[in-house]
């Protein structure tokens, strides 16, 4: 059972300040796509869920979006705190959750079990929010598309081989799909679903 | 500031501005798409800029510099009164210079100086939907956009071609966003048109009555709809600004007598008072300084 002290601490010191320099970290990284940002603003929430994590949860949900946790959040003292500190009901159908969190090293879903939007409401989609080990370091992708100024790299590491399928499958069903913020302790790159990734060639 | 008057920071509540977080990351991940979200009543008219107020609210922060400007303009009625309501419930420094603001709300202009990195243009915008006019109900104009059915759109810029022998559409000219959405850039001159392609400043669109938030991120495609024959123009000038000399800008008429007498100036007031401090003259600036 988890103490209550984990439940009830580790918000926002400063609840309007914060949600507002996360929010535009989030905004500028969504416009720049693979861009690497550090929060100023951190949270603590229960582990596994980690600083930047807790800090996306604390700024986006509220009461009007259910949130998808994946079976070990579920079990960890997450759940309470994000009723706690957010008012979101926690769902465990991917295709209602507005927002869904993965912890770091688990292996997940594929993007089209989440809810895609429709063909009329695009916006309608989850957006996933995954811990990786690091958000440099690992294999090269190029990307490409809006925001990005001819191409960028990114190489997040610790992302299961059948990332890249799964992202070129959910580029495919565009303008439906899910967006991805990849976080990496108290750092993100955001991944919106017009960004095109390869392989880099060698 | 006395007690009775105090607000959260930028008036909206918290939970409002989760909400219109949301939808502008949804927006700018679905460029042109218009994202429904529920906009509030504001201290202000609808159609005096509550959306873009609650795009800017909504991503305001304590460090930001504020430029407000209406037609181009930064001391006009709209473009006063939005600083002066931001100053009054954010505290947020703001300013006339292009140059220095990371937000410029703007109404139906794109400032001539090239914006830059870092820079967020927040529109107000009257009628969201491109194909309204055409179409007037929702349900068959988010069908249309599902299927990109935009043929109706290039029917209407024939006809125009048909009756005045060119598009006379001027402002508020169609836009294809990244090679998907047909987007209303707002009621901007189709002057500006071209500034939105590939911009460095991402640009954010509020319609506060018809609640609807759109975007356009930085480095994307924006075209200006046309035909082989017939390509997208943007209106020329046969004079120069009347105080800076400045050509390759859009001009305001403006009248000065009932004799038929008229000057044209720059519509962007701040690169007008640039150029003029840089020393740059146009011939009614001469004459105003010679009879002085």
């Amino acid at each position: 059972m988890a103490s209550q002290s984990q439940i009830y601490a580790g918000a926002f010191a400063d609840p309007v300040f914060a949600a507002q320099s996360v929010f535009r970290h989030l905004m500028d990284g969504f416009a720049r796509p693979g861009t690497i940002k550090r929060l100023k603003a951190t949270s603590t929430p229960p582990a596994p869920l980690a600083s930047a994590a807790g800090a996306v949860a604390l700024t986006l949900c509220d009461h009007d979006t259910p949130v998808w946790l994946t079976p070990a959040l579920s079990k960890s003292a997450v759940p309470q705190w994000i009723a706690f500190h957010t008012g979101a009901p926690v769902t465990t159908s991917k295709t209602d959750a507005r927002f869904a969190f993965i912890e770091k090293g688990t292996a997940f879903p594929g993007f089209d079990q989440f809810s895609l939007g429709t063909q009329e409401y695009p916006d309608r989609s989850t957006t996933l929010v995954i811990e990786v080990e690091a958000l440099t370091g690992g294999p090269v992708l190029t990307a490409k598309g809006p925001g990005i100024k001819d191409e960028t790299e990114v190489a997040v590491k610790g992302l299961p081989d059948v990332f890249l399928e799964f992202w070129t499958a959910n580029r495919a069903v565009f303008p439906r799909g899910v967006d991805l913020v990849l976080t990496a302790g108290d750092k993100l790159v955001c991944l919106p679903r017009t960004t095109r990734l390869a392989l880099k060639e060698a | 500031m006395n007690d009775l008057a105090t607000y959260n920071f930028a008036y909206l509540d918290e939970q409002t501005k989760r909400m219109i977080r949301r939808a502008i990351l949804k927006a700018i991940a679905i460029p042109g798409y218009q994202v429904p979200f529920a906009s509030r009543e504001m201290p202000m008219p609808y159609g005096w800029g509550t959306g873009g107020v609650q795009v800017t609210a909504s991503i305001l922060g304590p460090e930001d510099v504020l430029k407000v400007i209406d037609q181009g303009a930064d001391d006009t009625t709209n473009a006063v009164s939005i600083r002066a309501f931001f100053q009054k419930v954010a505290n947020v420094a703001v300013t006339t210079r292009t140059k220095e603001a990371t937000i410029i709300q703007t109404r139906h202009r794109i400032p001539e100086e090239k914006l830059s990195e870092g820079q967020t243009l927040v529109y107000q915008v009257p009628i969201p939907e491109p194909l309204r006019f055409l179409e007037p109900r929702e349900t068959e104009t988010r069908k249309m956009h599902a299927l990109e059915e935009y043929g109706l759109m290039h029917v209407k810029l024939y006809e125009d071609i048909a009756r005045n022998g060119h598009i006379a559409t001027t402002y508020a000219y169609p836009v294809k966003v990244e090679g998907r959405y047909v987007m209303d850039p707002s009621p901007t001159p189709k002057f500006d048109n071209p500034k939105m392609h590939m911009s460095e400043a991402l640009q954010l669109f509020g319609a506060g009555r018809e609640k609807r938030i759109y975007a356009v991120p930085p480095y994307t495609d924006v075209v200006s709809l046309d035909f082989d024959d017939h390509p997208f123009e943007i209106q020329s000038f046969d004079k120069p600004c009347a105080l800076c000399g400045a050509e390759d800008v859009y001009l305001d008429e403006v009248i000065l007598d009932d004799k038929g007498g008229r000057m044209f100036v720059c519509s962007d007031t701040d690169h007008c008072e640039d150029r003029r401090a840089c020393g740059h003259a146009g011939h009614m600036l001469a004459r105003k300084e010679a009879a002085e």
